[in-house]
């Protein structure tokens, strides 16, 4: 009962915060506004037991992309352009989205189903054998770290990959420019040798 | 940030207490919640908050962006290492098994422990290399460097 009223009280403040973002055009409150987002769904998290996950929202959403956010913004606009286009073409599709997306949940198991399948395949076993294979208290180190260390891996692959994109993006223009300037003085430096070479 | 003295005795308070939160979130991972991947986001937090009060130049005299770099690749080695390493030895691609041969969770608790340890050390580089990216407008890492 109190935690059905935790969890209506928690979606009603997520919605709230997501309409003041779409109607926001100062983008310092926006920025804050999405971090409020993020610890709200962390709080969501934490009364569905899944703390791990919970953790991780609040630090990368709430923290992370909060300054990263910021940083952005410093070296961008701080004000939403206002356009002046009709909605109704972006109205509809996004109705139809959403439209199509809870469709496709009516087919999905019921909230805590114990025979949905993500509940009978594998995850008995894990739980059964975790203790005595791995000797791991929080099944969910268990199973990220060895049942499943390919996926982990593929991830931090894939969290290395979003680093060296984002250093390539942000430092590569200016490594370019910098060139653009060395091959200029190269140029220059040649033009000059010529000339010599053409007065004597 | 000169002006700001609350804003910058706090994080000096901070950053210590930030680490030492993240070491634990680290290393206590098979008890509690917590693992490489949120360890090493608190982490870069707290070289990130120094970075934010005293300014980037000062953080990157602490860490600086060189490092960076190479930690960056140096988790995702320790990672993939882990798993040659075994096979290596005659076991499967991340087996863990070769670290306590006659003790199956034993080897497991090893091999978990340097798995998190190399997640841990890409997620701090990535993070604190994405906010240098951002916050330093010139390139700090020259051509010459590598």
């Amino acid at each position: 009962m109190i935690e059905t009223l935790i969890n209506i009280a928690l979606f009603a403040m997520l919605i709230t915060t997501a309409f003041a973002i779409v109607r926001m055009d100062h983008l310092f409150g926006v920025v804050m506004l999405s971090g409020v987002f993020s610890l709200l769904s962390a709080m969501l998290f934490v009364t569905l037991d899944a703390v791990d996950v919970a953790f991780t929202e609040a630090a990368v959403g709430a923290g992370i992309s909060t300054v990263l956010m910021l940083g952005t913004i410093a070296l961008t606009a701080r004000r939403e352009k206002r356009v002046n286009n009709r909605t109704f073409v972006p109205m509809l599709v996004c109705v139809v989205t959403g439209a199509v997306l809870i469709y496709g949940t009516l087919d999905m198991p019921n909230f805590g189903d114990p025979n949905a399948p993500a509940q009978i395949h594998v995850a008995p076993a894990y739980l059964n054998d975790s203790i005595e294979e791995i000797d791991v208290p929080n099944v969910v180190t268990s199973i990220l770290a060895s049942y499943r260390g390919y996926d982990t891996m593929g991830e931090t692959a894939v969290v290395f990959t979003a680093g060296i994109g984002v250093m390539l993006i942000l430092s590569g223009l200016r490594h370019r420019r910098h060139s653009l300037r060395q091959r200029l003085r190269l140029e220059s430096r040649r033009r000059r040798k010529l000339a010599k070479r053409g007065q004597t | 940030m000169r002006h700001h003295l609350i804003l910058r005795v706090i994080t000096k308070l901070l950053v210590g207490a930030i680490i030492l939160f993240a070491f634990y979130v680290q290393f206590h991972g098979d008890f509690s919640p917590g693992g490489g991947f949120q360890a090493g986001v608190i982490m870069a937090v707290a070289f990130i908050l120094y970075g934010l009060v005293f300014g980037v130049a000062q953080v990157q005299r602490v860490f600086p962006p060189w490092l960076v770099h190479k930690l960056l690749a140096l988790g995702v080695l320790i990672y993939a290492g882990t798993g040659v390493w075994n096979m290596l030895l005659g076991y499967e691609f991340l087996h863990y098994g070769s670290f306590a041969p006659h003790h199956m969770s034993h080897g497991q608790h090893s091999g978990i422990l340097y798995v998190e340890v190399g997640v841990g050390i890409t997620v701090t580089g990535v993070m604190v290399a994405i906010f240098y990216a951002f916050a330093g407008r010139r390139p700090q890492l020259g051509d010459d460097d590598w």
